[in-house]
């Protein structure tokens, strides 16, 4: 699929090429593909259920066992993962990719010490690379971090708590990192520093980071670039200015609009999409937007439009995108 | 620690209550004078008997008695063998302990492994045919699995002695019995506890740095798993001395449940009075030591108290 290769492949740190999940018989998410580049933030947005965060563990290789991988390639700088043994998959985790999640205090276990979890990422006891993990407490803003490397994490806020997680993830240097809503269930004013000490560890360690989420002004936020997902697939990908600036597809160009904004006239209604979210087991075939798309015609209910490119570095999936 | 204070005297009213209840229901089976004197004794001699024991006086008077003569620490002496009653029951703890730690043993050794396997092969052969091993060991009574142990290994096989406590071997048949129960109880709650904890983030958070499966759960969940094993192992050791009465009937074992089946039935009350302070002793302090357990497996905790 060299019209997806928008830039150059051999700058990616991850790239997923036409990944297929599915439930039993039921395609969940149908052929998406994207890449990141070494201190590159993407952002794969979508409503909940619409597979972004299979696809997360689909890329860490630890999806539920009721889940299958039923097509595509992942490839982490040049190593394919699907090819690779269990054993050598454990050995790129921690260390070459790493993953942060939703709900820090339950990601982090609660009988064991900051310091012992960290030490983990590094298969080290935790006397032995103490000096380390004390630096990566530093470096994510943990102030003093000789008291809180033996604390557990119920003596942490959420706040501190996510901050630990990042520490667990990045101290090993891993080329890819993997945050699955990583600040939903943080205070607003917490959220906004969590996304930038991301950003900027991200940029200083040349980290690329998949950024998985729902909420836009997040992508707004940190995001280099965006994917936004569907009903299982890729609507549109592009940089996050150019497609916050002019959307083309038009689930898009519903999304951004139906943000609220302080601008907005007060007490009037809100913006809504029409209609509900597909549900797998009714994919079926054409575009699966067509039926709530302001632009949608015949053609889009008998055919599935491909991701094809719209403007310099912008793809999108759709037969009528918006100013085209 | 006030908490613990407060823990040691809800600990002796539980006793003390204990205590009461037993003194009492034993007086409501029947005078102990008359299984003490020889057939044909008359009239006289039994009130003779009856007021040499002091069993005339009101009930309240020989609770008050029984009561003042336990705070000097003096458990009195057996009716029925002239003895002092602390050393007949002393000398039958060590055969109820060695029964109860080599039940806890099978218990523990069974229960905990196969618990955890049902959780982590969970929806595989293994757990099923674990499961049906587990609800045998919960359903078969004990006196009739003890019964057909007897029969299959001490009498057809000849591997162990039927009965007795000559040696190790003697142990083991009434291990299994008595630990069987405990040991279903232990694999449910294990397995429970386990699935509990493989559910949570901690599990996935730990694969995504690296760790094997195996690693995580060895390095995390049994740590979490184990609060709720430790509260109903507590609880297990009270059911083990309780089953244990059953068991040493079965296979005269001579600890302080054939004891107290004895003293009961020759309404010996001093005996079965200090048999029962016994076994609540142990079974309040067994609940006390789950609480300290849970500090040192569970950091929340050390810092409330």
């Amino acid at each position: 699929m060299t019209a997806l290769s928008v830039r150059d492949l051999s700058l990616a740190a991850l790239a997923v090429r036409d990944l297929s999940l599915a439930i039993g018989r039921t395609n969940i998410v149908d052929a998406i593909s994207f890449d990141v580049a070494p201190g590159e933030v993407l952002a794969l947005v979508g409503e909940s259920g619409c597979g972004k965060s299979v696809t997360a563990q689909a890329i860490m290789r630890l999806l539920p066992a009721a889940i299958r991988q039923t097509g595509g390639e992942i490839t982490l700088g040049a190593t394919s993962l699907s090819n690779l043994s269990a054993r050598a998959m454990r050995d790129l985790r921690g260390r070459q990719i790493a993953m942060i999640f939703q709900e820090p205090q339950s990601a982090l276990d609660p009988l064991a010490t900051v310091g012992n979890q960290i030490a983990e990422a590094l298969r080290q006891p935790l006397a032995r690379v103490r000096a380390e993990v004390r630096q990566m407490l530093v470096e994510v803003g943990i102030s003093d971090p000789d008291r809180r490397i033996d604390q557990h994490p119920f003596e942490l806020s959420g706040g501190m708590c996510q901050r630990v997680m990042i520490a667990i993830a990045l101290i090993a240097r891993p080329a890819v990192l993997i945050a699955d809503e990583p600040t939903t269930a943080l205070d607003v004013t917490i959220q906004a520093q969590i996304l930038a000490l991301l950003r900027r560890l991200a940029a200083e360690r040349q980290t690329a980071v998949v950024l998985i989420t729902h909420d836009m002004g997040v992508v707004a936020d940190i995001a280099d670039r965006v994917a936004v997902m569907y009903a299982g697939r890729v609507a549109e990908t592009g940089p996050t200015a150019a497609v916050f600036a002019t959307p083309a597809h038009p689930y898009t160009a519903l999304l951004l609009a139906s943000i609220p904004r302080l601008s907005d006239v007060p007490k009037s209604a809100l913006a809504v999409i029409d209609g509900q979210v597909p549900q797998p087991a009714d994919y079926g075939t054409g575009c699966r937007f067509a039926g709530r798309c302001p632009r949608g015609d015949r053609r889009c209910v008998a055919e599935t439009p491909a991701l094809g490119p719209v403007a310099d570095g912008r793809l999108v999936a759709c037969f009528h995108p918006v100013g085209g | 620690m006030p908490e613990l204070k407060s823990r040691l005297l809800q600990a002796l009213i539980a006793i003390f209550g204990v205590l009461t209840i037993v003194f009492f229901i034993m007086r409501l089976s029947g005078d102990p004078t008359l299984l003490l004197v020889p057939d044909g004794a008359t009239a006289e001699q039994i009130a003779a008997l009856r007021h040499a024991l002091g069993f005339d006086r009101p009930l309240l008077v020989q609770y008050g008695a029984y009561l003042l003569d336990l705070a000097r620490l003096d458990l009195g002496e057996s009716l029925v063998q002239h003895a002092p009653v602390a050393g007949i029951v002393a000398e039958r703890i060590p055969y109820t302990m060695a029964l109860a730690g080599g039940a806890l043993l099978v218990a523990l050794g069974v229960g905990l492994p196969a618990g955890l396997a049902m959780a982590v092969w969970r929806g595989t052969w293994l757990e099923r045919a674990l499961a049906g091993f587990v609800l045998a060991g919960q359903s078969l009574p004990t006196f009739w699995s003890g019964l057909l142990m007897i029969l299959f290994f001490g009498v057809y096989l000849g591997w162990l002695p039927t009965s007795g406590s000559d040696d190790l071997a003697s142990l083991v048949m009434p291990s299994v019995a008595l630990g069987a129960i405990t040991m279903s109880s232990f694999a449910r709650m294990t397995r429970i506890a386990v699935l509990d904890e493989l559910s949570r983030d901690y599990v996935a958070a730990g694969r995504a740095r690296g760790l094997s499966y195996g690693a995580v759960i060895l390095r995390h969940v049994l740590r979490n798993a184990a609060i709720p094993v430790v509260t109903i192992a507590a609880l297990e050791v009270g059911n083990l001395l309780a089953g244990a009465v059953i068991v040493e009937t079965v296979f005269a074992w001579p600890g302080i449940g054939q004891l107290a089946i004895q003293s009961i039935a020759s309404r010996d009350f001093l005996v079965v009075q200090t048999i029962v302070l016994f076994v609540s002793m142990v079974y309040i302090s067994m609940n006390l030591l789950a609480d300290l357990a849970y500090g040192v497996i569970d950091p929340r905790i050390r810092r409330d108290r």
